[in-house]
């Protein structure tokens, strides 16, 4: 679809004026129609380039068996944001609670108004919108639950200097869409009806590349320009299957969550040159192919020397370090950059926002940081000064809600 | 079957529905000039208010003692008017059908709804903050978010009909009430949710 030009959006004013006044109306009968009443208005009142179906239309199906958000190609935009649990949210508050917040979720993910939404027009452009629910330690206290034994803060690394106001959390929401006001509008409608059980107690923002930018399924870049989540498993493959979804009890068809904030020193990272850079890593800049090969997703070859006898891919690289034997030691890594500006002459505060689901925290993703732990070059120019990790239930059907199997 | 047909809605009155509801009518019309066992529309004619008036997207806002509200959308598919003539639930003493107006000062405020308000034929009544809705007085204990009120409808044909609506926090739906200046402004909102959040991190 061509962009449209000053041109364009100047004939569209007339559509984009009934949009508006139609998007309020259809809010008020349920915003069912929304998708569709948008379409016909677009097809019939706009230039014909403007006629494919808008971006913001997209949706992502809310239920079934494991929960969206996962496995779905990664939006734009991601939210994350802990809560704690106030004192009186007992077993029974915890399952009002997520009936209403599934509810919402369920409303919202489909392009309509939450129930009570204040703002229903800000519902109907979901951007394939996705709301995923994690529970903390004290969740499943609360709930009376048995916790897996992974569930709990990570082991102390030697690199983390981690904030307590960035770390743990009872309840965890990743809000995720390609457009930031609609994560901004669902994730206020979510916290507004966490209110009265639940406190903020971290937030975290987090974008990639904006939708078209660059083609699906192409692997993110980090602000340090590397391609970050290559060796990632495939969604819908036995692999994924494998490695991602828990299998036991009422975390069936559920997983596991870590959420690390990750501050890269910019600034002394501008001061390595690009082979160093590479070094470290062990990847190339341009298409994040190993050292050793031509492209992207070629396989590493750690056996490599150069001329000298020296490792192509260095012992000491990213890539090497967090590369196991084992093939149950891997982890999805659902990433998103994060940057929240410079302050004087430290011209940013930047880094990631590092994402990963795996069924067992601790048989895969633990012996993957402390390898890191131990020896990583890139451990000069990250800090983690944020921790937390959450079991993720299985998804619900339509009559359900997420946490279900927890609390019923 | 929500969203098959858009309704216009204006501030200051009733809901009523527009010429494409309009067309939707005629054609209810044409069947039953028609022939009474072809289409539903014809058989609709006899049946109680009650199976024709669907509720959806019903709520209750969230209240720790005093008095709510509860919302929603009620929609006739039958071909005459369906008039509420009373409302009940356990959770409140009494529950009076309200309108939001203007009054002489140019201020919205709310009032009871003489005879009770009017699903239009083939048309949406839309219960919302600042609009039409059910008032719940005299609650008969906290209303807490996430549980869920039965609200029982009664129509002017004596038929009735159970709407089951979750409980929602909700900070608006502040509404005056007419007549009395004393009770001007009485906070609805009993959820005691002023505590703020915490936004910090």
């Amino acid at each position: 679809m061509p962009a449209p030009g000053k041109g364009a959006r100047t004939d569209r004013t007339g559509s984009t004026r009934r949009q508006f006044l139609l998007g309020g109306a259809v809010a008020g009968v349920g915003a069912a129609a929304a998708v569709g009443a948008d379409q016909a208005l677009t097809s019939t009142d706009a230039p014909a380039v403007d006629a494919a179906p808008l971006h913001g239309a997209q949706t992502v199906p809310f239920h079934g068996a494991h929960q969206a958000g996962i496995d779905t190609d990664a939006q734009a935009h991601g939210l994350f944001v802990a809560l704690d649990l106030r004192d009186g949210t007992d077993r029974e508050a915890l399952r009002r609670m997520m009936r209403i917040l599934t509810d919402d979720a369920a409303r919202l993910t489909r392009g309509e108004p939450a129930l009570a939404d204040s703002e229903p027009e800000l519902a109907v452009a979901p951007s394939r919108l996705t709301v995923t629910f994690g529970v903390g330690p004290r969740f499943v206290a609360r709930a009376r639950g048995e916790a897996p034994g992974w569930l709990k803060a990570l082991p102390s690394f030697t690199v983390d200097r981690l904030v307590p106001e960035l770390s743990d959390g009872d309840l965890l929401l990743q809000v995720a869409a390609d457009d930031p006001l609609t994560v901004a509008h669902a994730s206020r409608m979510l916290l507004k009806d966490a209110r009265s059980f639940a406190t903020v107690r971290w937030t975290q923002q987090g974008f990639r590349r904006a939708h078209g930018t660059v083609r699906p399924g192409t692997t993110m870049r980090n602000l340090f320009g590397q391609v970050d989540g290559t060796a990632n498993p495939v969604p819908g493959t036995a692999d994924f299957d494998r490695l991602v979804w828990a299998g036991d009890g009422w975390l069936a068809g559920g997983t596991g969550v870590v959420v690390r904030r990750i501050r890269m020193t910019l600034d002394t990272w501008d001061e390595l040159d690009r082979s160093g850079r590479e070094q470290s890593v062990g990847r190339y800049l341009s298409d994040g192919a190993p050292l050793t090969g031509t492209d992207e997703h070629d396989e590493p070859d750690f056996e490599a020397t150069t001329e000298i006898g020296f490792p192509v891919i260095p012992e000491f690289s990213h890539l090497r370090r967090a590369r196991s034997e084992n093939p149950d030691e891997r982890i999805f890594r659902r990433a998103y950059n994060y940057d929240d500006g410079g302050s004087g002459t430290q011209v940013s505060d930047a880094g990631l926002i590092f994402v990963s689901y795996q069924a067992d925290v601790e048989r895969q993703f633990v012996p993957i940081q402390r390898r890191l732990d131990e020896l990583d070059l890139l451990n000069r120019w990250t800090v983690p000064i944020g921790s937390a990790v959450f079991a993720v239930p299985p998804g619900c059907d339509e009559d359900g809600f997420i946490g279900e199997t927890l609390l019923t | 079957m929500k969203g098959t047909s858009v309704t216009h809605r204006t501030t200051h009155s009733t809901a009523r529905t527009t010429s494409r509801l309009g067309v939707v009518l005629a054609a209810a019309a044409l069947g039953l000039a028609g022939c009474a066992s072809d289409g539903a529309a014809a058989d609709d004619t006899d049946a109680p208010a009650a199976e024709e008036v669907t509720v959806s997207d019903a709520w209750v806002k969230a209240a720790d003692s005093g008095m709510s509200a509860a919302f929603g959308e009620l929609t006739n598919t039958g071909a005459e008017d369906v008039t509420i003539t009373s409302v009940s639930t356990e959770a409140a003493a009494m529950v009076e059908q309200h309108e939001t107006v203007e009054n002489e000062t140019g201020e919205m405020t709310m009032r009871e709804v003489e005879g009770g308000l009017v699903v239009p034929a083939g048309g949406t009544l839309v219960l919302e903050p600042g609009g039409n809705h059910l008032m719940l007085m005299d609650l008969t204990g906290p209303i807490e978010a996430g549980e869920e009120v039965t609200v029982t409808l009664t129509y002017a044909d004596g038929s009735t009909a159970d709407l089951t609506a979750p409980v929602k926090d909700y900070s608006g739906a502040n509404e005056s009430y007419g007549g009395g200046s004393d009770h001007d402004h009485e906070d609805a909102d009993g959820t005691g949710d002023s505590d703020d959040m915490d936004m910090e991190g």
